[in-house]
């Protein structure tokens, strides 16, 4: 054999060990982290750490749950703004914007979907977190003071405030899945739709998001683990005090992602600490690649459906 | 007027509702910052490291973080490239188009896309325990490599994707191996798009800030190792608007406004990469 198939074999050999090496990473990091968790989970079962509240490092006591609650909260309310907004955005624009206007919205929305997790951040202490302070904690927990809006914290930081800046984060991300799935429907469903003497908007209700509803689904479904994960907006905007469960939307909000991020300079000090850490870590990673699978999974279906 | 059209006209006043909520409050945040970044902006700023009393109020400028996240980006986007680059082309070149192994490849690179960047930190984090290595430049270009790995594997896979298989056939119908093939072929026929995925992860490597919390640490000097800790913008975000001192938090301002504008810039290159290169790539007719 010549020189040149050698080369040619021996770059298949290294670019197969390169895919090992992607195809192991995933197992990698949760063997990683689950190893160097090990310690807390010795002293403590599952059951505890994922059910209790009671979140005493010092004392050895690590229970997640008050964190777990948190990210539901702040992750929940995100979608509730996130995805009516979205797929109205999205049909928007696959079924009835000018292609003009089209190409300036998406680079537009693209563009700024890649501004830095920070950024939002910012945003959100200059304007969401007076917005909420001044204007709709007062409207709110003055005339309906009742679950969930009925709270004693003042200050603005809160899982309302962690909810927008992340709905607001999640949203061009959304809308760019979601409008890829409805542009994907052959024109000619569409135009069966409109010869039958429907109207554009019956053909969109009726048809097109028929058809795109499991996509819709997935990309939903990838809003959220976006969202779960997301961490250093949350951080700054969520409040992040620890008092047990939020149990209003004017709480503070202590979500899972802002724990790891928050704990990096005394997570030596103390025993476990570290470890317990690294958990949430892993409870975390748990959640969304399990989201993700599915997500991508539905998408895999939907695309193999249609080759 | 009859009901169907009622609601056809209900709905989009909602669609036009929404889409100005969406692009107005993205606009608003680039807004904000360029209000509150410029008045703090300085020559100052950009050329100078913080000084003693920084983060009281004292002067300095922030040219640690600015050269820090250049460097780390730069790092994290080579290693991710060259582990990234050889998988596409071993996914469409070398493999069938049906294959289970690189639907396999494909579907783990999904899953490790959608992993949050903090836990991405922590396995860094693991990672710097098991070899010894303390908080540095070096444990931060590694975390933030895993980090933009799936990210811009999956952009190029999408470029070669696109690539019309019979220019593949074309070259190895002529002789060549599939390695002169993808080097010589496919690779001039793809490079805008696979420079425009690299851009764009290397926008993502330099704008995230929980990845190299634990692994990169912060320092007030200019990087000058691979095994010291080094400064990044967002970190300095971060920390500066932590500050009680309203000087301070000005400056964790204008920060966030080099970030942002370095991002943009960033990302329209790419845009502007795609479209005028394109002219010199074949298309299939």
């Amino acid at each position: 054999m010549d020189i040149r198939h050698w080369k040619d074999l021996l770059a298949r050999r290294f670019m197969f060990l390169l895919c090992l090496f992607v195809l192991s990473l995933l197992f990698c990091i949760v063997g990683g982290l689950y190893h160097k968790a090990g310690p807390v989970l010795a002293v403590s079962s599952w059951g505890m750490i994922l059910f209790s509240s009671d979140w005493h490092p010092t004392q050895g006591r690590f229970g997640l749950a008050g964190f777990i609650a948190g990210t539901l909260w702040v992750t929940g309310l995100a979608i509730v703004v996130a995805v009516p907004l979205s797929l109205l955005t999205a049909i928007f624009l696959a079924e009835y914007c000018p292609a003009r206007l089209r190409n300036v919205i998406k680079p537009v929305m693209d563009l700024l979907a890649g501004i830095s997790p920070v950024v939002y951040g910012v945003w959100g202490v200059l304007v969401v977190v007076p917005l909420v302070r001044d204007h709709l904690m007062p409207f709110f927990s003055g005339r309906f003071p009742f679950f969930p809006f009925a709270s004693e914290n003042y200050t603005g930081f809160s899982a309302l405030a962690g909810g927008l800046v992340l709905a607001v984060m999640v949203t061009p991300f959304m809308v760019s899945l979601m409008e890829e799935v409805m542009r994907g429907i052959p024109f000619g469903v569409r135009e069966s739709s409109l010869a039958l003497g429907a109207t554009s908007w019956q053909t969109t209700r009726k048809v097109i998001l028929k058809k795109a509803a499991p996509g819709i689904v997935a990309a939903v479904i990838l809003g959220v683990s976006r969202a779960i994960g997301e961490t250093m907006a949350v951080l700054m905007v969520a409040g992040c005090a620890l008092q047990g469960f939020t149990k209003s939307i004017f709480d503070t909000a202590y979500p899972l992602p802002a724990l790891i991020a928050n704990t990096y300079g005394e997570m030596m000090s103390v025993p476990l600490y570290d470890a317990a850490i690294l958990l949430a870590a892993l409870v975390l990673l748990v959640i969304t690649v399990v989201f993700n699978m599915a997500a991508w999974g539905i998408l895999l279906h939907l695309e193999r459906k249609e080759a | 007027m009859d009901k169907r059209k009622i609601e056809e006209y209900i709905f989009k006043v909602f669609m036009l509702a929404a889409v100005s909520i969406v692009l107005g409050s993205l606009i608003f945040i680039l807004a904000t910052i360029l209000v509150k970044g410029l008045p703090a902006l300085s020559w100052e700023m950009l050329t100078q490291t913080p000084r003693g009393g920084y983060y009281m109020g004292k002067g300095g400028g922030i040219l640690n973080a600015i050269l820090g996240s250049l460097l780390l980006g730069i790092g994290a986007t080579i290693l991710a490239a060259a582990i990234a680059l050889p998988i596409v082309f071993y996914l469409n070149l070398y493999l069938r188009r049906r294959s289970r192994f690189a639907l396999a490849v494909r579907f783990f690179l999904d899953a490790l896309w959608g992993i949050p960047s903090v836990v991405y930190g922590a396995f860094g984090f693991t990672l710097m325990i098991f070899f010894g290595l303390r908080a540095s430049l070096l444990a931060g270009m590694i975390t933030v490599a895993f980090l933009i790995l799936p990210i811009m594997a999956r952009g190029m896979d999408e470029v070669l994707k696109m690539i019309p298989f019979e220019l593949q056939e074309a070259s190895l119908s002529l002789g060549a191996t599939r390695l002169e093939t993808a080097g010589k072929v496919i690779f001039r026929q793809a490079f805008p798009g696979i420079l425009t995925a690299i851009l764009m992860a290397f926008g993502r490597g330099m704008s995230d800030a929980a990845a190299v919390l634990f692994t990169a640490g912060f320092t007030d000097s200019l990087p000058y190792s691979l095994f010291k800790p080094v400064a990044t913008l967002p970190l300095a975000v971060f920390f500066q608007l932590g500050t009680p001192f309203p000087e301070v938090q000005s400056r964790g301002y204008a920060a966030a406004l080099i970030l942002t504008a370095i991002v943009l810039s960033l990302s329209i290159l790419a845009r502007l990469i795609t479209r005028g290169m394109n002219k010199h790539v074949i298309k299939q007719e």
